[in-house]
């Protein structure tokens, strides 16, 4: 990433984009977010006016919705030094298609462009542009990680949540035989094509029960949510969380996912 | 071909329900995307490759009839015939009248997808023509009488057990003790029965990889040498090419054929390639008598123009499929027509229209496995988007889907609204999920829940959560 360094003068002003199933089903994972970003020196707010960044309507051919959604991300999040979140895939959203929607549109696509240069996910965030190479957790566990597709592929992490992790006191990390492949999710791909996803869901499955861990991480909660629901319909008991969740040392504060407190 | 692309859901269910499938399917998965793996890591300039196919290939498409021109007037130059066809019906008129004029009984082919796509087989044998695959693959699925399933790889949804019973149900003369204990023996079968039909064929059908507009030649790639036989040894080569084919030179194939074999199969090279440039010429060793080019759109000049042109770079590699995780979920025979896998699914529903292929671009989680593999970068998730939009402004997306979608955008276009409704939806399904964490079934999520628990809500959403802090003072 070529983000020259904030001023020291003056702390980053970064926006945070919950991302809408952060905010549904897992508002720790956006509370764990700030606190990273507060480590790392920065001045976090969260713009009232976000619901979704649009990519339901997007992947659904519904250029109009997804292009009136990205408008009024637009405006709810103008003027900040950035707009970091805690979701590859909401994150690329945001910086890898937003200013197609507006091709029509002169005025609005500058806005996105200079929208989605200054959009990042979050792990990608503390370790590129702001320079983070420890966080000051502890997690006592071996965990594997799940690259989640936006992630790697559109947005390029792959080293750096892995380089986060082994700075966390007493984590072990073993890698899958193939954590690079979809879990299946693929948004409303798991229930138009229930069959299929649920196929390729088991294989993930597969593939983590084989590493022997007994934590199951990844940086998007879609897949998080996918892979979790199977490994609890096998019985497993593989505890999956958010990555922020762990690095931000607040696996305290909530139940696993698909876990009940207690 | 008849498609059964409009029945993919339950081609999907049928597919995943067959062990054999399943078992051929897990074979040969991890195969393909390692060898790729290799082939690339031992090439350095494999990236900017990729960079230079897709700019030739945009230059053709950009300037599409002056290489078609320049390589018919070529080919006309060297002795042969192009006939150019705009439909499939014109393509199978074309490659008929060849075969009558030749008085063929027998005609040897190639492996070529556009055969496929013509369904010429078929029509050649309702004429009273026999027409013989002779790749090994096709060879097998012809007397299955199945359809490719890869189109580099057709039988590679069947076992060696399959192989074995195919052999004994259609080679009569085939002693009961004879063994088939590994691939060779098959081989063997394989090649005693072709080499009668090489020496009897009258005319011979092959694809091609590439034409070469400075050159007027047709290129062909293959493991097997089938193609070299199909074509040198009868008195008549008919080339079957889609328009998509030509490129401008010599040195332009010679970079294609870099980044061809190593997507596909992770040879550097495959075995054996090709080049024919008109019929045989009177100080000629062998060759044909007579070399003609079917040339064939059927619906591709549509996608000139509209934000499919891209499709258009393909060369076939297979290297989407090879590494697409649903691909090797229901196999190739799921996809309904011709082409299956990433490159089918944008392929198809231009081809024989979205009304029937409808499902193919949805069947996607849009995890860009495929384009980060693709020699020419074709962008296939985004044009898979693209089918869907013009799914969803003609209405025809399932109804269901499309006013729950209606009904989520309402709420999200109104942050208020939405906060009061999240903030109802979190409670229920939290409570639903009291002392679990999940629930195992719930109706209106029903195809989660079929294979899957959901994982129910924390309750309190963030943004109420994150208000309540700030009232308190903790922020």
């Amino acid at each position: 990433m070529s983000q020259p360094a904030p001023p020291p003068s003056r702390r980053p002003r970064v926006a945070l984009f919950v991302t809408c199933l952060v905010d549904l089903h897992r508002p720790t994972v956006g509370f764990a977010a700030i606190r990273l970003l507060e480590q790392a020196g920065c001045q976090v707010e969260v713009p009232r006016a976000q619901t979704c960044c649009g990519q339901p309507a997007y992947n659904a051919g519904d250029r109009a919705t997804a292009r009136d959604l990205a408008a009024s991300i637009l405006d709810a999040f103008s003027g900040y030094d950035y707009i970091v979140a805690p979701s590859g895939s909401c994150a690329g959203m945001i910086s890898h298609h937003f200013s197609g929607l507006f091709d029509n549109d002169p005025q609005q696509r500058t806005r996105a462009e200079a929208l989605q240069a200054k959009t990042f996910e979050l792990i990608a965030f503390l370790t590129d542009v702001i320079k983070i190479t420890t966080v000051p957790a502890v997690y006592q566990g071996t965990a594997t990680y799940h690259d989640s597709c936006s992630g790697l592929r559109e947005l390029g992490l792959k080293s750096q949540p892995r380089a986060l992790l082994a700075s966390v006191s007493g984590l072990a990390l073993k890698e899958m035989v193939e954590p690079e492949t979809c879990c299946g999710f693929g948004g409303t791909f798991c229930v138009k094509y229930p069959d299929i996803s649920t196929r390729m869901v088991s294989d993930k499955t597969r593939d983590i029960a084989a590493t022997g861990a007994d934590t199951l991480l990844a940086g998007d909660l879609g897949c998080l949510l996918n892979m979790a629901g199977r490994l609890k319909r096998e019985g497993s008991p593989i505890k999956v969380r958010h990555i922020a969740e762990v690095l931000a040392g607040m696996t305290n504060d909530t139940p696993p996912i698909g876990e009940a407190r207690g | 071909m008849l498609a059964t692309s409009p029945a993919f859901k339950q081609n999907v269910k049928g597919a995943l329900a067959d062990a054999s499938l399943q078992k051929a399917l897990a074979f040969t998965r991890p195969s393909f995307a390692g060898k790729r793996t290799a082939a690339v890591a031992a090439l350095p300039e494999f990236e900017q490759l990729r960079d230079v196919g897709r700019d030739i290939k945009n230059h053709v498409l950009a300037n599409l009839d002056f290489y078609l021109e320049t390589w018919s007037a070529n080919v006309e130059k060297s002795g042969g015939i192009v006939h150019w066809c705009s439909t499939a019906d014109d393509a199978r008129a074309a490659v008929l009248a060849i075969c009558q004029k030749a008085g063929a009984k027998t005609v040897t082919k190639g492996k070529s997808m556009i055969s496929e796509e013509l369904a010429i087989n078929d029509h050649l044998e309702k004429h009273g023509i026999e027409p013989v695959e002779t790749d090994l693959g096709e060879y097998i699925l012809q007397l299955r009488k199945e359809p490719p399933s890869h189109i580099i790889a057709p039988a590679f949804h069947l076992n060696r057990e399959d192989w074995e019973e195919s052999f004994r149900a259609s080679h009569t003369d085939l002693p009961e003790d004879r063994v088939f204990g590994e691939r060779r023996d098959i081989l063997t079968e394989a090649r005693k029965k072709l080499r009668e039909k090489f020496l009897a064929a009258d005319v011979g059908i092959t694809g091609a990889n590439f034409l070469i507009a400075e050159t007027g030649s047709s290129v062909i790639v293959t493991n097997e040498g089938n193609g070299d036989l199909t074509q040198t040894l009868p008195r008549v080569h008919i080339v079957l090419a889609s328009i998509e084919k030509v490129i401008p030179t010599l040195e332009d194939a010679c970079t294609f054929l870099r980044l061809l074999a190593r997507s596909a199969t992770g040879q550097d090279m495959s075995v054996y390639t090709t080049f024919s440039t008109g019929a045989r010429r009177p100080a000629d060793l062998d060759g044909p008598e007579e070399y003609h080019v079917v040339l064939i759109d059927n619906g591709r000049t549509g996608m000139i123009g509209t934000e499919f042109q891209e499709m258009l770079r393909c060369i076939r590699c297979a290297a989407c499929m090879n590494h697409c995780p649903v691909y090797f979920t229901v196999g190739g025979h799921s996809y309904g027509w011709v082409y299956p896998g990433p490159m089918g699914s944008v392929l198809t529903p231009a081809l024989i229209g979205v009304d029937k292929a409808g499902h193919l671009p949805n069947a996607s989680t849009f995890c860009g496995k495929c384009e980060s593999v693709c020699p020419v970068k074709i962008p296939l998730p985004k044009l898979m988007r693209h089918w869907r939009e013009r799914e969803f402004e003609r209405h025809l997306a399932p109804q269901g889907m499309r006013s729950n979608l209606a009904i989520w955008a309402w709420f999200a276009k109104r942050p208020q609204l939405y906060r009061m409704a999240t903030g109802l939806a979190a409670r229920l399904l939290s409570w639903l999920g009291r002392g679990k964490g999940r629930v195992a079934s719930l109706p209106f999520a029903a195809g989660w829940t079929a294979g899957r628990d959901l994982p129910t809500p924390e309750g309190e959403t963030f943004f109420a959560r994150y208000a309540r802090a700030q009232r308190e003072g903790k922020l």
